[in-house]
C-alpha cells in the first residue's frame, strides 16, 4: 500500500477514476504513512482519521456514481492556520488552546467542495511568524531532508514547514499554506517540493487566521507544478466574505503548463546578487537562466533598485499589523485564559503565558512602531518604500518582462537550533530577502525545485510574476521542473 | 533611535502583555535589533510618494447593510473559556 503515496495528485486522480484503487485504500496509506513517519518529522499537530476515512468513503459514492469533483479523493494537509470546522485549528499556538471552530475557511471549504479529504492540520511557526518553524508550541518539525552522510537533524524552512515536510516525506499528496513574507516558498525551497504564493486577492482569507492582513495568501505545495496548479485552481475563488478577494475569475492553470515559452521575456535582476551569497547559489541561478534561453526565452538584465529595503520595510509593516490582528486573543472569547487580579491582569498574564517569544517580540515592535510620535517615522514612511518597490515592479513589467528568476533563498537547510540565529533575530529574518519584495508589491510568486547543493541539500529558484498571471509562473516553472528533475529525500524516517 | 528598559515596559502594557525585568531586559536587546535593522529606511528618499493602502487597484467592495447570518449563540460561545447562558463571562469591571 505504501506505494500508492507515492503518486502525485495528476496520477492518483487517474487511477481513482479508472478505479484501480478506492479512495479509501489511497486515504488509508497514508494515514498508516503519518503514524509511522509522525513521532520522527512532527509535521502534523492533529491527524484526522476518522474524518479522513469518512471524507474517503463518500469519495468511494460520489466516485461510483460518476459525480467525482476535481480533487475526488485525493488526501490533503492543512496548514492548522486554516480554519476547520470542529477540528483543531490553533496557529501552532497555546493561546488557541482547544480551539475548533464552528465555521470552514473559504479555502478548505472549496478543496472539500471538489472532493479532497482532509488527513489533519500541519505544524507550522506560531501564527506564521517564523522561517524554521521552530516557534511553533508544538516543537520544530524536521526536514526529511538530510545532508549526505550525517544524521544531523535540518529544519524546513517556515512558516509552512509542516506542509512541506509532509509534502516531501509523502505523507499527504498535497498540502495548503500561507505566504505573508516567504512561507510558502523558503519552506518549498528547503524540502525540494513546488510552492506557489499567488497574488494577493486570489485566495480568499476568509477564515484563515491573520497575521499580517495586506500581506497574507494562501497558496499550494506540491511535489511539483503540475500538482500545485491543480491545488491552485480549487482554492482560488471569489469571495464575498472577503473584501479583498479579487472579481476574477479563476483560470484553468493546468492548461499552462506545457506551453512554450519561445519569445518570453525574462528578467534577472542585479540586486538579487547579494555579498557573501554562496557560490552554488550563483551557480543555480545561471543554469536557471541557461534553462530559460534553451527553451527560447530572452534574458534581459533588469533593476529593481529599492530591492534592499523590502525586508527592513516589512519588519515594520507586518509586525504593526500583526499587533493589531493579535489582539483579539485576550482568554475570553476563545482558547487559553490564565486568571489574574482584574480583567487587564487577566489579559496580561493570558496573553504573557499564551504567545511565544517571537510573536511576543512582534507584537511588541508592532505596537511601538504604531504608537504616538513614531508612527510618521516608522509606519507611514514603510507603507511609502512599499509604494517604491511595487512601482520598481511596475516599470520592469511596462518594459515587456514577462516573468522575473531570482534564487528562492539565500542559503539550503540549515540545522534545527542553529546558534547564529536564535541569538539575533534579524539573522533569521534574512531568510526571506528574496521572497519577501515579492509580498510587499502583491505580486505572484512560485518557488521549483532546480538542484542538490554539494552536501545533497535541495535548492530553488523563484519566479515572480505580474498580477494575476500566474499562468506564466506555472509555464516557466514546469520549464526549470522539466531541465532540473524532481527531487527526493532518501528515506530515513 | 533605540529604545530603554522603560519604554519596553511602557510597550509591553500597551500590548497587554505581563512581563517581568528579565524578560524586559532580554527584549530591550531584541527590539533594539530590529529597530537598527529598520533604521537603513532613512536612506530612502520617499518625498512626494504616496504610502500605499492597497497592493491591487480595486475599489473596497461594498454589500447591502443587511442581515444575512445570525441566531447562533451557542456556537459563538462554544470555544470561551467561560461563559453562562450565552454570555461571556469575565471578571468584574466595575465596582
Amino acid at each position: 500500500m505504501t506505494e500508492l503515496t507515492k503518486l502525485t495528485i495528476a496520477e492518483a486522480r487517474e487511477k481513482l477514476a479508472a478505479k484501480a484503487f478506492t479512495a479509501t485504500e489511497l486515504t488509508e496509506a497514508y494515514l498508516s504513512a503519518i503514524d509511522t513517519a509522525n513521532e520522527k518529522l512532527n509535521a502534523y499537530v492533529a491527524v484526522t482519521h476518522d474524518k479522513a476515512r469518512a471524507m474517503a468513503k463518500a469519495s468511494d459514492e460520489r466516485i461510483a456514481k460518476g459525480e467525482a469533483g476535481a480533487l475526488e479523493g485525493i488526501p490533503l494537509g492543512i496548514k492548522d492556520l486554516f480554519a476547520t470546522e470542529d477540528v483543531h485549528t490553533q496557529a501552532s499556538s497555546h493561546i488557541l488552546d482547544g480551539f475548533k471552530p464552528k465555521y470552514e475557511s473559504t479555502v478548505t471549504a472549496n478543496l472539500w467542495a471538489d472532493g479532497a479529504v482532509m488527513l489533519g492540520k500541519l505544524n507550522m511557526d506560531e501564527f506564521a511568524m517564523g522561517s524554521s518553524n521552530e516557534t511553533s508550541y508544538y516543537g520544530p518539525v524536521i526536514n526529511p531532508w538530510r545532508a549526505e552522510g550525517s544524521n544531523a537533524d535540518l529544519v524546513p524552512g517556515g512558516s509552512s514547514g509542516g506542509s512541506a515536510a509532509a509534502v516531501s516525506a509523502l505523507l499527504c499528496a498535497g498540502a495548503t499554506a500561507t505566504d505573508t513574507g516567504g512561507s510558502i516558498r523558503q519552506p518549498a525551497a528547503f524540502t525540494g517540493t513546488v510552492g506557489i504564493k499567488p497574488t494577493y486577492g486570489r485566495c480568499s482569507r476568509w477564515g484563515t487566521v491573520a497575521f499580517a492582513s495586506s500581506l497574507d495568501q494562501a497558496g499550494p505545495i506540491a511535489r511539483d507544478v503540475r500538482d500545485a496548479a491543480i491545488l491552485l485552481k480549487s482554492m482560488a475563488s471569489v469571495d464575498e466574505k472577503d473584501t479583498t478577494s479579487v472579481d476574477l475569475p479563476v483560470p484553468d492553470y493546468e492548461a499552462a503548463i506545457g506551453q512554450s515559452i519561445k519569445g518570453m521575456k525574462i528578467g534577472i535582476p542585479r540586486e538579487y546578487r547579494l555579498d557573501g551569497m554562496p557560490e552554488e547559489i550563483e551557480a543555480l541561478w545561471k543554469q536557471g537562466i541557461d534553462w530559460m534561453r534553451d527553451a527560447g526565452a530572452e534574458i534581459v538584465d533588469i533593476s529593481l533598485p529599492h530591492t534592499k529595503y523590502a525586508l527592513p520595510a516589512y519588519y515594520i509593516v507586518a509586525p504593526a499589523e500583526a499587533s493589531s490582528n493579535l489582539a483579539r486573543y485576550d482568554g475570553v472569547r476563545y482558547g487559553l485564559r490564565v486568571p489574574g487580579k482584574d480583567i487587564a491582569d487577566m489579559y496580561e498574564q493570558t496573553r504573557a503565558a499564551g504567545f511565544g517569544r517571537e510573536v511576543k517580540r512582534r507584537i511588541m515592535i508592532g505596537t511601538y512602531v504604531l504608537s504616538a510620535g513614531y508612527y510618521d517615522a516608522y509606519y507611514l514612511k514603510a507603507q511609502k518604500v512599499r509604494t517604491l518597490i511595487k512601482r520598481d515592479f511596475e516599470q520592469v513589467f511596462d518594459q515587456g518582462v514577462d516573468a522575473i528568476l531570482t534564487p528562492a533563498t539565500p542559503s539550503a537547510a540549515f540545522g534545527i537550533a542553529d546558534q547564529e540565529m536564535a541569538s539575533d533575530p534579524v539573522k533569521m529574518y534574512l531568510n526571506d530577502i528574496f521572497t519577501v519584495t515579492v509580498n510587499m508589491a502583491g505580486l505572484p510568486g512560485i518557488a521549483v525545485p532546480a538542484g542538490l547543493d554539494a552536501k545533497g541539500l535541495p535548492l530553488g529558484l523563484q519566479l515572480i510574476g505580474k498580477p494575476f498571471e500566474e499562468e506564466t509562473l506555472f509555464r516557466t516553472a514546469h520549464v526549470i521542473e522539466q531541465a532540473a528533475g524532481r527531487f527526493a529525500p532518501n528515506k530515513w524516517w | 533611535m533605540s529604545v530603554d528598559i522603560d519604554t519596553v515596559k511602557r510597550v509591553a502594557r500597551l500590548s497587554r502583555i505581563a512581563v517581568d525585568d528579565a524578560d524586559a531586559e532580554r527584549m530591550t536587546g531584541e527590539l533594539n535589533a530590529i529597530l537598527g535593522f529598520v533604521e537603513q529606511l532613512n536612506e530612502v528618499n520617499v518625498e512626494g510618494v504616496e504610502p500605499m493602502t492597497s497592493v491591487i487597484p480595486m475599489a473596497m467592495k461594498k454589500r447591502q447593510d443587511g442581515v444575512t447570518d445570525g441566531n447562533k449563540a451557542d456556537d459563538i460561545v462554544a470555544n470561551a473559556p467561560v461563559s453562562e447562558d450565552n454570555f461571556f463571562v469575565v471578571p468584574k469591571v466595575v465596582e
